[in-house]
């Protein structure tokens, strides 16, 4: 066989082959070279069922993701590695939510009205806990929803 | 009764001799990668054999399997409703076991058995021993070059595996059967993580290990055991070779998702 056109074939193998391998890992993997995300820190009363890698969306849309989760002074810290591109007012909202009704939970930030940014390392100071679905239903289930909404001392079990 | 045990202790003796003798050989392959310069042109002469010339093969295994798992997971997850997981379900299988597993089997089926079958007649023509008696390093000649080459070839083999049949599983689900494509590709892109990328480029790096270490050992000794070098030791070599890579090709991707899930 013809010396050239055997490295030609197996330079075209090579390179595809590094193509998809490129692909898998940077496109499907989320493989990141280099930093272009910043981290801030947020801190959760309770984070039950959020995970590391879980999505930090604004508005739907994905903007980054949960770093790590700590506990600190009995409460969760959660560093959050945001993308270099995205600017977070200072009185920004985190909240954790639940895509669907059994989905994975899911950081949601509402952009707040301050001139001031989070710089780095910086901490969102409003947090609200995620709604407990459970709890939710076992308080639907008896029949006090409503005055616990409102306030009101529940009713006593029946 | 005597002689029964003695066949017994033979044959034990046999087989721990062969693995040490596997063990050395290993070694003196990993040696020609320093002993004899010049490897760059018999390396991409096997990255051409194992790599280039399978594509094809692997190429077809892979978009069948693609489209079988399209397939039979539609008619599975649409029994839930939930069609939209056919994309994690089809890239998740295949990035991290089918995609590996086959294109090993493949291989060794292709390149593995070919290369015991010429290292063989290499040593049943006594070409191996003309090597050394000219003070040529048969491993460094031989051995290391194919070991360089399938090392390389087998991971990115993988790759294309993991694509085609990604791909494929997309004409029959998408295509074919209906479901969304953007609920096809999300599911392809939330649930793949670089964790399980890189466990199929460690399973792979493992199997091309496993499976050039059998094929040319077992080329490189045929008929020393029995003594007498002839086309039959060689057909015997080739079949063991295959057969014994593919058990250990699915024994250690066993132990390897173990170890790494």
């Amino acid at each position: 066989m013809d010396k050239k056109w055997l490295e030609f074939s197996v330079g075209v193998f090579i390179l595809v082959g590094l193509a998809c391998l490129t692909y898998l890992s940077v496109s499907l993997g989320h493989l990141r070279l280099g930093h272009s995300t910043y981290e801030i820190k947020a801190v959760f009363s309770t984070v039950s069922g959020l995970k590391a890698k879980a999505p930090v969306a604004m508005a739907g849309v994905t903007i980054g993701e949960v770093q790590d989760i700590k506990l600190r002074d009995g409460q969760a810290q959660v560093i959050l590695s945001i993308g270099n591109d995205i600017k977070l007012e200072d009185d920004s909202v985190a909240s954790i939510r639940t895509s669907g009704i059994i989905g994975d939970k899911y950081i949601s930030i509402s952009p707040g009205a301050s001139d001031n940014y989070i710089t780095p390392g910086g901490t969102i100071r409003e947090t609200r806990p995620p709604l407990d679905i459970e709890a939710l239903i076992s308080k639907f289930a008896f029949g006090s929803l409503d005055k616990e909404i409102k306030g009101t001392k529940p009713a006593p079990a029946e | 009764m005597v002689q029964l045990i003695r066949s017994l202790g033979a044959y034990g003796m046999r087989e721990i001799l062969s693995v040490g003798r596997m063990g050395i050989f290993f070694l003196y392959t990993m040696r020609g990668m320093f002993v004899a310069p010049g490897k760059f042109w018999p390396v991409v002469k096997h990255i051409e054999f194992i790599g280039t010339k399978s594509i094809f093969v692997i190429g077809f295994t892979a978009a069948f399997s693609g489209m079988v798992l399209g397939l039979q997971g539609y008619y599975t997850l649409s029994k839930f409703a939930s069609e939209g997981l056919l994309g994690s379900a089809v890239a998740l299988t295949l990035i991290r076991e089918l995609g590996p597993v086959l294109t090993a089997l493949m291989v060794s089926g292709r390149a593995g058995s070919a290369i015991t079958a010429e290292i063989g007649i290499m040593r049943i023509e006594e070409q191996i021993d003309a090597l050394d008696c000219m003070a040529i390093d048969p491993y460094a000649y031989m051995i290391t070059p194919r070991f360089i080459a399938c090392l390389i070839a087998l991971p990115l083999l993988t790759a294309f595996c993991d694509v085609v049949g990604i791909f494929g599983g997309y004409a029959i689900g998408v295509d074919l059967l209906g479901v969304s494509a953007g609920a096809f590709w999300d599911g392809v892109y939330s649930s793949v993580v670089w964790k399980d990328v890189y466990m199929g480029i460690i399973k792979s790096a493992v199997f091309s290990v496993l499976i050039i270490w059998i094929c040319t050992y077992k080329g490189f000794y045929s008929g020393v055991d029995e003594g007498s070098f002839g086309p039959e030791q060689v057909s015997r070599a080739t079949t063991d070779a295959v057969v014994i890579s593919s058990i250990s090709i699915l024994v250690s991707d066993y132990i390897i998702t173990s170890i790494m899930l």
